[in-house]
């Protein structure tokens, strides 16, 4: 895995989908390519409860990427210093190889430029000291980017703070 | 080239602080405003793709003077000069033979709203009104008629709040990032959240209870609750009594009606309700009921918005950390708000307005917003007056006003329609000419005065050139005006002269706004003493639950309630509400938000459904007694099998509008024009129709 960590906190998130605009914004990408996405599954009712989980699908930018592996131009790499899984598009033939290889169906064809894009953790912004779009955005601030040692420990503090409290206990279930 | 800009969205209504940055003229990035608390970054999706909307190639991109059949699509470009002669000579004519009160003029309130109403002092016309009464007209009646102020001067502390009580306010759906954050911040120290809805929501999800109620009784609900906390005297007592005016009446009147009385009218639990009453009473002062956004469902509306400010009284919540506050404005600093353009003088007008608000025929809506439902009825009947033009400002009549048909019967009537808008909106296709108002990127507007527990100010400023051959609103207003010899009105040329005119003796000027985008009166938020310090606006400076703005217009405080009778056998309840990816009737085209969400479906329940034989993704017609269409069911668990729900703002008939063209159906179509005459808003839940596969 690369060196960072993308947490997001279910709990805050509302499925509003900014996250991914911002993503397709920044990269200037046309209607179809979905570099994140958030996918909702429910509502569903729970012991009488309507509950729903909003699930963020960016890249996971794995430790031996398929993609990589499978590109067969080199444009798909791995980037040495943190592990960001990237696209070079000067190289990239948009055969589309790393497409049916990839597990989480991560990069994404844009068919405006013949070639594959992908979540690059928006590597130019973090690279200027930015956190990635869809992070910055959030509308709930229910993204988290960061190293992964220095990631909020929300679920630690939630979990600790309900069992201090038997208020807080209801809203954790 | 780069800069940054600080300015204000504009994607919906609610004005977010943005930070816009900008390379060699092209907006390349926008966030919230980081240095504003609340937005941190954030924004919601619809902000996100402002940059989709600037370089939407489906926009207005020059003016254009209708050459078919009104509707038909036929047109032609046109220069400025030669828009604005045309309409300029229109109205004109128009008010030379019919008087300046033939003019009317409609929109969504905005910052430049000062300059249209200047537009119709300045030629004789009572007749501006807002998309204000159409959404929320008896929430701001219901307010005046107990506290002396409207819902827009008070606001809620979400923050600290301890329990939140939703009726239909899907707060994570129908998006206001502060709002939403602050939320969120109290739900993780532990407050809770109830939220009552005919269908499941995403804010149900995130509800610790939840009440599929049945649609159209919240009122009863919120009786029976007035009723527990009364019988069991759950609340503020001293603030009541030092406050309230009525509690004897209220006493009296609400007796009837227990806990087991609104189950079977609700379908709600009788003991929860108990419940929830007890509950919220050991929370109080820091509770709320929230008085919704959009709040126009039905004749009685205005009732049902005083129970839930009833119920926010009687827990002390008003203007309690955690509650309600009313809105500071500068003078509680010692400074002065920003000018506005109707502070000038203005030849008197003799005649009432369209909508006879302020009339004995219609006393109590605002007249600062009109009732725009009226609009229709009014130009066919020509009463009180005939009306013979019509100034849609950034507002689609088809598409907000109950009854299409009807709309577009008495638009047929007059001599000029003019739309001043972004986008290919049904109404600019409906228009006779359209003036291309360019996007809030592209513009600088007028200043935004803040109000709230810090009074503020803020600016939209402009942050690249407009990319096609469109114009600021009130300049387009100020040009028209020119046409017809009120130019002495308007004593600006461009944005920033209005600007720093409005500016003028506040102690700030436009430079203040570059480093923040916002400038403060005081640094100290403003609570007013709850025990003798709160400046009520009613005649007695009370809560008045015994209403002299009611009963001096001759309207009950308490009238009876009216059971809520359920859709005949083989009809629903046509209920419609907002989901985060679109404003309205006006985002449907945005390239990034239409791939997300392109038409809207008919969520019906699942067993209802399995009757009728429809499945999941069928095609389906559904009709009142208005009109018809074909929309895709969605058969669901999560409505009410009295009720039929759909997303409002669909079916678009303009089609250079490619994207949302006859894209699922526009829910105006299928509704009854009904208003509540107390209050003023339109009934939207009162509609009864019927689905059949096809």
């Amino acid at each position: 895995m690369s060196k960072y960590f993308m947490l997001q906190d279910q709990q805050k998130c509302i499925g509003c989908h900014s996250c991914e605009i911002a993503c397709k914004t920044n990269k200037g990408l046309p209607a179809g390519t979905r570099p994140c996405q958030v996918i909702q599954v429910g509502p569903k009712f729970f012991n009488g409860r309507p509950r729903a989980s909003f699930i963020f699908m960016p890249c996971f930018h794995c430790e031996n990427p398929w993609c990589v592996s499978a590109c067969p131009t080199g444009a798909m790499q791995r980037r040495e210093k943190d592990g960001i899984v990237f696209v070079d598009h000067n190289l990239c033939v948009g055969c589309k190889t790393c497409i049916s290889a990839c597990p989480w169906g991560a990069p994404q064809w844009n068919p405006e430029i013949g070639k594959v894009v992908k979540c690059d953790y928006c590597m130019d912004r973090i690279d200027a000291g930015l956190r990635p779009a869809c992070v910055t955005v959030c509308t709930t601030h229910c993204l988290s980017f960061g190293e992964t040692e220095t990631m909020p420990v929300v679920k630690r503090d939630r979990y600790a703070r309900a069992m201090a409290s038997t208020k807080g206990a209801a809203h954790l279930e | 080239m780069e800069k940054e800009v600080y300015s204000l969205c504009f994607m919906c209504s609610v004005r977010c602080p943005i930070r816009v940055l900008v390379k060699d003229g092209q907006v390349k990035w926008i966030e919230g405003n980081p240095q504003v608390a609340g937005m941190e970054g954030s924004l919601c999706p619809r902000g996100s793709a402002g940059i989709s909307l600037l370089y939407d190639d489906q926009r207005v991109k020059s003016p254009m003077i209708r050459v078919g059949e009104r509707g038909s699509g036929h047109w032609r470009k046109a220069s400025w000069d030669e828009a604005l002669d045309y309409v300029g000579d229109k109205l004109k004519d128009i008010i030379e033979k019919h008087g300046g009160h033939s003019v009317v003029l409609g929109e969504r309130t905005q910052l430049a709203t000062h300059v249209s109403k200047t537009f119709l002092k300045a030629i004789k016309s009572p007749n501006h009104f807002t998309h204000d009464a159409l959404c929320k007209g008896s929430v701001n009646t219901a307010c005046r008629s107990l506290f002396g102020y409207t819902d827009a001067q008070m606001s809620m502390d979400y923050k600290n709040t301890k329990h939140i009580v939703m009726y239909g306010r899907n707060l994570f759906e129908a998006l206001e990032v502060k709002p939403v954050n602050n939320l969120m911040v109290a739900l993780e120290k532990g407050a809770k959240l109830t939220y009552i809805d005919p269908r499941v929501t995403i804010t149900a999800t995130k509800a610790n209870r939840y009440w599929m109620i049945r649609p159209g009784t919240d009122l009863a609900l919120n009786y029976a609750l007035i009723h527990v906390i009364l019988k069991e005297r759950l609340y503020d007592a001293a603030y009541v009594d030092r406050w309230v005016q009525g509690m004897p009446e209220l006493q009296d009147f609400i007796h009837p009606y227990t806990p087991e009385w609104a189950e079977k009218e609700t379908g709600i639990a009788a003991n929860g309700i108990v419940d929830l009453a007890r509950e919220l009473s050991q929370d109080k002062p820091s509770v709320i009921f929230h008085f919704g956004y959009r709040g126009a469902n039905h004749p009685n509306e205005i009732y049902m918005r005083r129970s839930v400010m009833i119920l926010n009284s009687l827990m002390g919540s008003m203007e309690a950390p955690g509650g309600y506050f009313f809105k500071k404005g500068p003078g509680e600093e010692g400074g002065k708000p920003a000018r506005k353009l109707t502070e000038q003088e203005f030849p008197k007008i003799e005649v009432p307005r369209f909508d006879k608000v302020g009339t004995p025929d219609f006393p109590l809506p605002d007249p600062n917003h009109g009732v725009g439902q009226m609009l229709p009825r009014a130009i066919l009947d020509e009463d009180p007056y005939p009306i013979k033009a019509l100034i849609a400002y950034r507002f689609d009549p088809l598409m907000s006003i109950p009854d299409t048909s009807l709309t577009k019967k008495a638009l047929d009537k007059l001599d000029l329609v003019v739309a001043i808008d972004i986008n290919y909106s049904d109404i600019a296709w409906y228009s006779d000419v359209i003036l291309p108002e360019s996007t809030y990127l592209e513009r600088t507007d007028s200043i935004q005065q803040a109000n709230g527990l810090k009074p503020q100010m803020f600016l939209r400023k402009q942050a690249v050139e407009p990319r096609y051959d469109t114009r600021d609103g009130a300049v387009i207003l100020k040009q028209i005006g020119e046409r017809l010899g009120i130019g002495n009105y308007f004593p600006f040329e461009n944005m920033d002269e209005l600007v720093a005119w409005q500016l003028e003796g506040t102690g700030f000027t436009m430079e203040d706004f570059a480093e923040k985008g916002f400038v403060a009166y005081g640094k100290k938020q403003i609570f007013w003493d709850r025990k003798t310090g709160i400046k009520f606006k009613t005649p007695s400076g009370k809560i008045e639950f015994k209403s002299s703005l009611l009963e001096d217009a001759g309207f009950e405080s308490f009238p009876a309630y009216e059971p809520m009778p359920s859709p005949p056998d083989g009809q629903f309840r046509l209920v419609v509400g907002r989901n985060a990816l679109h404003t309205h009737c006006s985002t449907q085209n945005n390239p990034y938000l239409n791939e997300l969400c392109s038409e809207n479906e008919l969520w019906i329940n699942e067993k209802k459904a399995e009757k009728l034989g429809i499945g999941n993704g069928d095609m389906v017609e559904v009709k009142s007694n208005k009109g018809s269409g074909k929309i895709v069911a969605k058969v669901t668990e999560l409505i009410h099998p009295e009720s039929v729900f759909m997303f409002h703002g669909f079916g678009h008939e303009a089609e250079k509008a490619a994207r949302s063209y006859k894209k699922g159906i526009n829910d105006a179509l299928l509704m009854d024009n009904i208003s509540d005459m107390i209050g003023g808003s339109p009934a939207m839940h009162e509609t009864f129709v019927t689905v059949k596969p096809v």
